[in-house]
């Protein structure tokens, strides 16, 4: 450790980490924030299922306390049952909110009191009382029931909340720190004139360049298993066989966001605006790439537009990897498209450097 | 031996001709000041000599090599002292010495040393943002020299000092020439330049007006003043850029 700090290359990286640690405000945008943002979309979406149903049920109800046993189980995951004995007094708290539902039997029918303003939960319990109906007419005509009915959730095997926008927010968190951290630094050092100082510095720009780069990516590796870590261990999430393709995706993205940040640097004529250009460049691409909400429902035409953004297939080839369960080779396109962008991004950058203000 | 050798040196930006067709020869061990108005080309003169920038005619040699095309052999043999603003962000004065030092590939104790004499080691755990513009000169200073490197070129180095701190700094530059350095500043003190130099460039309008000992410009062109007049009688006294 001691050798590699006294290299030049060494020294560079030190240099370059210990000013991204120092910097709170590069910090809390690089994890602290896209980190918020994962807590506040898992506690917000990930319990998407209704909350129970407050019913109140009036007088005897027969037909709810003789459920079969598979359908009082369901039962009571749904509603939540108090008993009264005054319909008036029921139908007051139903009226001003407190509850949902007013159940009551008059002979053989079921009679629901419900208002319109919870109209999904008016549905579930419409829909769910009428099937208890149903079911207690079939088994009232002593005929075996003809037709099944299975139901299977479909989200285990696709996406849930958390498993969605993990690999979204982390592609954003890695996409804006690597772009920001290489417009700042380019455009920091160049108005300190610390890069024409290093230019006359027995180093290659060579040196100087792969210390950033190292840096920026060893960056990245950390929000990576941070990211990752902590949604595994808090948030239930779910890594897939092939999660191990997501460090290639994250070196590979970060180098296409780098050379974005290095293209902002070189335009802009200050500090704070070239990292508001690469803002400029990253915000809008991570809502139109999948970042913050799925691109699935989104129409047609913006699904083409973010074919055109490096982000979009970092966040596809993350999602593939790390929770959609598919094999290495699925980030071999995603990896392919980041590398063009990379390189043609990068020459694009290297044409418009200056070393000084001038 | 000649620390510097520049001949026809020409440098344009656009219209402008920022250096027009100076020579200058700079001997080893002297101690050189280049002096002129804001804009007469004291900085695009000096990045030419340092191998920054390609002169459009003529040649430059410095301690025997060319300085065009970034030469890497060159380069340890250099210390350039820029701005005192040309930091890494956010490290502490031992660490930015440090830092530089490794680039250098000079040992971490010469950074110590230098640190000790700038008189910067009560600051040494001070980031570079927090020091004042005296002890950033200094540290700036102390990495240009940090590799101990045979010529050194200072750009207005006591610019923002206390009148303490400049003469603190004047005993600095004065051993480090006598240990034996090349020394080439610009400064617009005249009285720096009076005391430190052996010889003075007086430049304008891109041109080499005079170089000369101060002794023997005073007696040639002040009439009885000093360095100051001389700069006045050669340079006029409009205000520049």
């Amino acid at each position: 450790m001691r050798a590699f700090a006294h290299t030049p290359f060494g020294a560079l990286s030190i240099a370059i980490l210990r000013g991204f640690v120092r910097d709170r405000a590069a910090l809390f945008f690089a994890v602290v924030f896209p980190l918020m943002f994962l807590v506040l979309f898992g506690a917000l979406l990930s319990n998407q299922d209704q909350s129970e149903i407050d019913m109140i049920t009036v007088g005897d109800v027969p037909l709810l306390e003789d459920l079969p046993a598979d359908a009082r189980e369901a039962f009571e995951t749904t509603f939540e049952v108090e008993e009264s004995d005054d319909l008036d007094a029921a139908l007051a708290e139903v009226r001003d909110g407190d509850a949902d539902v007013v159940v009551e039997q008059k002979g053989d029918t079921l009679v629901a009191h419900y208002t319109q303003t919870e109209q999904v939960k008016a549905a579930i319990t419409q829909s769910t009382l009428k099937a208890y109906v149903d079911g207690a007419n079939i088994a009232a005509s002593g005929q075996p029931a003809r037709f099944g009915f299975a139901a299977e959730r479909v989200e285990d095997e696709s996406l849930t909340t958390i498993q969605f926008f993990t690999p979204g927010l982390l592609g954003w968190a890695i996409a804006t720190s690597a772009a920001l951290g290489a417009a700042a630094t380019l455009q920091g050092w160049r108005q300190t004139k610390l890069l024409r100082r290093l230019q006359l510095a027995p180093v290659s720009t060579g040196t100087v360049v792969g210390a950033r780069v190292a840096v920026t990516i060893a960056i990245a590796l950390g929000q990576t298993a941070i990211f990752l870590g902590l949604g595994a261990a808090t948030l239930g999430l779910k890594l897939t066989g092939s999660w191990w393709m997501s460090i290639p995706l994250v070196v590979v993205g970060t180098l296409c966001f780098m050379a974005i940040g290095l293209l902002a640097g070189a335009i802009a004529k200050s500090t704070e605006g070239a990292v508001n250009m690469a803002n400029f460049f990253v915000l809008p691409m991570a809502f139109l790439s999948g970042s913050f909400f799925p691109l699935d429902a989104t129409p047609p035409w913006l699904q083409r537009v973010s074919d055109v953004l490096p982000l979009k297939h970092l966040n596809e080839g993350m999602l593939d990897v790390l929770v959609r369960g598919q094999g290495p080779s699925a980030a071999l396109v995603p990896l392919t498209i980041l590398a063009a962008f990379a390189v043609v991004v990068t020459l694009l950058a290297a044409r418009l450097f200056r070393w000084d203000t001038a | 031996m000649t620390a510097i050798a520049a001949k026809g040196l020409t440098k344009r930006y656009g219209d402008l001709t920022a250096v027009d067709a100076l020579d200058l020869t700079v001997a080893a061990g002297e101690f050189v000041g280049v002096l002129g108005p804001n804009g007469a080309g004291k900085t695009t003169l000096l990045e030419m000599l340092e191998g920054l920038r390609k002169p459009d005619a003529g040649e430059v040699s410095v301690l025997g090599e060319p300085a065009w095309p970034r030469n890497r052999a060159l380069q340890p043999r250099i210390g350039v002292q820029l701005q005192a603003s040309a930091f890494f962000e956010r490290l502490t004065a031992r660490e930015q010495i440090h830092t530089f030092a490794a680039l250098y590939r000079a040992p971490g104790s010469a950074a110590d040393e230098w640190l000790e004499r700038v008189g910067l080691v009560a600051k040494a755990d001070t980031r570079v943002e927090d020091l004042s513009g005296g002890q950033a000169q200094r540290l700036s200073i102390a990495c240009a020299l940090v590799h101990d490197p045979e010529l050194v070129f200072l750009d207005e180095p006591t610019a923002a000092l206390d009148p303490q701190a400049r003469r603190n700094l004047w005993d600095l530059l004065a051993d480090i020439n006598d240990s034996g350095r090349t020394v080439v500043l610009t400064t617009h003190h005249m009285d720096e330049a009076e005391t430190l130099c052996d010889r003075v460039a007086i430049v304008d309008h891109g041109r080499l007006l005079q170089h000369d000992t101060p002794a023997a410009l005073v007696a040639a062109h002040a009439g009885g003043g000093n360095l100051e007049d001389v700069f006045l009688a050669l340079t006029g006294r409009e205000y520049r850029a």
